[in-house]
């Protein structure tokens, strides 16, 4: 019986990779264990082994392909004696359906044109910039690398930043640039080294925290708020704490509860803390800088969805945004749909189909969430007279809760329809397919929300 | 290793007995003063004394240089006076006032001084270890040859993240001496109660850091066993454990029944192992007379007096002070 060899999927949000390297040939004996060939995602290049024993009947897919897409058949096993000759792979996109990812709902091909932003009420750059198509984690890299290279005292610590190359790639390649002084793994103890960051931080360094997920970072809230958030209070003034604590927050995807959850309320409600939680690689470029540098803690949420996503980066020797300045994206009239980090998915995907249907959204990206630029949004809606917050946070005490209420203080008399509010849904984070989607905020509830406060 | 309590006894000049008395008596008439206040209402919240450990402090800060830092919980007054702060800035901030180190804010468990490389003053048990570490992590990337003492207490020495942090701390070869003040009672439970292991600076070997206890009723024991202890981090052997065995005569706070120990156990400790009364009977078997000591008790009570009438006088901290500090350009964030 001939068995079709199906493109991997080796991390919970790889979509596609590249087949680098074939370890075997046609017609080659293989035994369960033996590898059979590279294959390159986002991340990483990892060996893909055989699970069976069989002859390598005919391989489909050439070493060198990239974006194969996961679940595509790459080769087919034959038994002794079978011919491969008149095999043909049951046609490569439509065998199994492609791994549930969060945003299946979205026709997004997996690599998606970089959205652009239209306006922006102060460019973070000036007009005529060269920009460079940059991913979310190229762009982490660059800011710590540039960051790393201006200030001798900044420094990356957490688990498997260093030898591993980041647990998600983000550190690829500062071991090798600024060695294990400044690149230091750490062993599995969050509470412990986020505690170790923040005195290293009285000591006049300016540590950068990462952890392999904010999700682990409960460990060490004590420290991120008791000992970084409050001591320059504490101490009348004398000591601050210079360091950024950042990672991957929220969903990714089918990594269930314990992985999946979105901090950004907890930590913004905390004075003493700045919580940047951007969306753009630009974004994630220009605000890690100012991070840095700041003489503030900071929380810095990203997201493991959006690490592979390009965007367009201005190339600047030394680009920085600074904290509390929202950004729009989109103009409209209608209805200001206000979002940051992956909800940003959902409302410019929303404003281009309700586009279609002539309901015109102005698409503001938050950026950061302490401070938070409620400016902006309240400039927006004094023209739209309607709001939607979007997010993948839960509901109760939400980010969502906190931009709604600040409009109705700055607002009210503009106001012609509640504030209404998507978000992630009140429950634990579920591990099946279905019932995650469902779980998150979805672009048609967004476009539901803003017929809604539109009376369409 | 084997746990053998540090007997060592210097000859230690008669100069070196006066700094150490004078130094002592000043953390206790100190204290006794804010037990007075705390009574008299001037104090509020918690108050944590440190009458019967003085020796710790002031023993350990007699084997430090400028630049090495400390670091400690909430019963935090003894070493701040030990490390050279200013009574008054100390006793103003107990009653809350504008002159105290943390402008009234802080209050007698998070006082801080950049200049005398003081680092707080931390309420949550457990949660200055790795940040002593972070400390001496930060000399040993500067690539000094400064050391952190890091204070902690036994009931501490149970937190998981001391653990955490004695792992790194010898994994980095970190300038840090680990000081457990055990005063035997973790607010109300004795040491016993709490854990079943026969002594706390052992649990370092699990690590590979070298310790020692020390008897921390004798100044000049725990001098000594500071001076090892320093020089073997100086000399970049990684950090190591002192298990100081002390007394705290007060309750855990100001309000503490003491239900858990009984009067007879303090008043022996009082009359047998006294740290101060212990150099007193140095100096005077030595040549020092009566006169100098009440000459050293009146200068003390002076300064103690001013400390209070200081804390009494000083105003309380301007309103607007409520929204300073939070960030360090000192503006608040939008919407705070």
């Amino acid at each position: 019986m001939a068995t079709e060899i199906l493109m991997p999927a080796l991390s919970p949000t790889m979509e596609e990779g590249t087949l680098a390297k074939w370890l075997v040939k046609e017609g080659d004996t293989v035994t369960s264990g033996d590898i059979l060939a590279e294959i390159e995602t986002d991340k990483a290049t990892m060996e893909f082994e055989a699970v069976d024993e069989g002859i390598v009947g005919k391989i489909l897919i050439e070493e060198g392909s990239e974006g194969v897409k996961v679940n595509t058949p790459i080769a087919i096993m034959v038994e002794e004696g079978e011919s491969a000759d008149n095999l043909s792979a049951s046609a490569p996109a439509a065998t199994a359906e492609p791994a549930p990812a969060a945003e299946a709902e979205a026709p997004a091909s997996a690599a998606p044109a970089a959205p652009k932003a239209v306006v922006s009420l102060e460019p973070d750059y000036p007009e005529g910039t060269e920009m460079v198509s940059t991913t979310v984690r190229e762009a982490l890299r660059d800011a710590m690398a540039e960051e790393m290279r201006r200030d001798d005292t900044v420094f990356l610590m957490g688990e498997e930043v260093a030898q591993y190359q980041g647990a998600y790639k983000i550190s690829q390649g500062l071991l090798d640039e600024f060695g294990d002084r400044r690149v230091v793994d750490t062993p599995i103890t969050e509470h412990g080294f986020a505690g170790i960051g923040v005195g290293a931080s009285w000591g006049g360094l300016r540590p950068i925290v990462e952890f392999m997920t904010f999700n682990f970072a409960m460990q060490a809230i004590d420290h991120i708020i008791n000992s970084a958030a409050k001591t320059l209070y504490m101490s009348g003034g004398q000591m601050g704490s210079p360091i950024v604590f950042r990672g991957p927050n929220g969903a990714a995807a089918r990594v269930g509860a314990q992985h999946s959850q979105d901090y950004a309320a907890w930590y913004a409600s905390v004075p003493g803390l700045y919580v940047v939680q951007p969306f753009s690689a630009a974004d994630a470029k220009g605000l890690l800088k100012t991070a840095i540098r700041d003489p503030n803690p900071v929380v810095f949420l990203e997201n493991e969805i959006l690490y592979g996503r390009a965007f367009d980066v201005p190339k600047l020797d030394d680009f920085t945004i600074p904290f509390g300045k929202a950004r729009v994206w989109r103009e409209g009239d209608d209805v200001t749909i206000v979002s940051w980090g992956i909800g940003m998915n959902y409302a410019l995907e929303a404003a281009d189909e309700l586009a279609k249907e002539g309901i015109s959204a102005e698409v503001i990206d938050m950026r950061t969430l302490r401070p938070l630029d409620i400016e902006t949004v309240v400039r927006s809606v004094q023209k739209t007279n309607r709001c939607v917050t979007v997010e993948e946070a839960w509901p109760i005490a939400s980010m969502s809760d906190h931009i709604g209420s600040e409009i109705m203080r700055e607002a009210f008399d503009y106001l012609d329809a509640p504030v209404l509010k998507c978000t992630g849904k009140d429950v634990p984070m579920p591990y099946a397919a279905n019932l995650e989607k469902l779980a998150l905020t979805s672009t048609k509830e967004v476009i539901d929300a803003v017929k809604a406060v539109t009376y369409r | 290793m084997a746990a053998k309590r540090a007997t060592r006894k210097s000859n230690a000049s008669k100069e070196e007995l006066l700094k150490y008395y004078r130094e002592m008596l000043l953390i206790r008439r100190f204290e006794e003063k804010a037990g007075q206040l705390y009574g008299m209402g001037l104090i509020g919240g918690f108050c944590h004394l440190y009458i019967g450990q003085e020796a710790v402090v002031v023993g350990l800060e007699a084997c430090t240089e400028e630049g090495d830092k400390r670091i400690t919980t909430y019963r935090d007054h003894g070493h701040m006076l030990a490390c050279g702060m200013d009574p008054k800035g100390i006793m103003a901030e107990l009653t809350g006032r504008s002159g105290g180190f943390s402008a009234g804010k802080g209050g007698s468990m998070h006082m801080f001084s950049a200049e005398k490389h003081f680092y707080g003053g931390h309420g949550i048990v457990g949660a200055n270890v790795p940040l002593g570490a972070g400390l001496a992590f930060a000399d040993k990337y500067k690539g000094n040859d400064r050391v952190t003492f890091t204070y902690f207490g036994d009931g501490a020495a149970n937190q998981g993240q001391v653990y955490e942090t004695y792992n790194m701390a010898e994994l980095w070869m970190l300038p840090v001496v680990f000081v457990i003040e055990n005063n035997q009672y973790a607010m109300g439970t004795a040491v016993k109660r709490a854990t079943k292991s026969p002594s706390l600076w052992e649990r370092g070997a699990a690590y590979g850091i070298a310790g020692e206890e020390v008897d921390g009723m004798d100044v000049l024991a725990v001098k000594a066993a500071g001076q090892k202890a320093i020089e073997h981090c100086r000399a970049g052997k990684g950090p190591y454990i002192l298990e100081v065995m002390t007394y705290r005569y007060r309750g855990h706070s100001m309000s503490d029944p003491a239900k858990y120990r009984t009067r007879d156990e303090v008043q022996k400790m009082r009359e047998e192992r006294d740290a101060i009364e212990q150099v007193r009977k140095r100096l005077l078997e030595g040549d020092a007379t009566e006169d100098e000591l009440k000459a050293i008790d009146k200068e003390i009570k002076e300064i103690v007096n001013e400390a209070a009438e200081f804390s009494k006088e000083s105003p309380e901290p301007d309103l607007a002070e409520l929204w300073t500090d939070i960030y360090v350009d000192g503006s608040a964030p939008q919407n705070a």
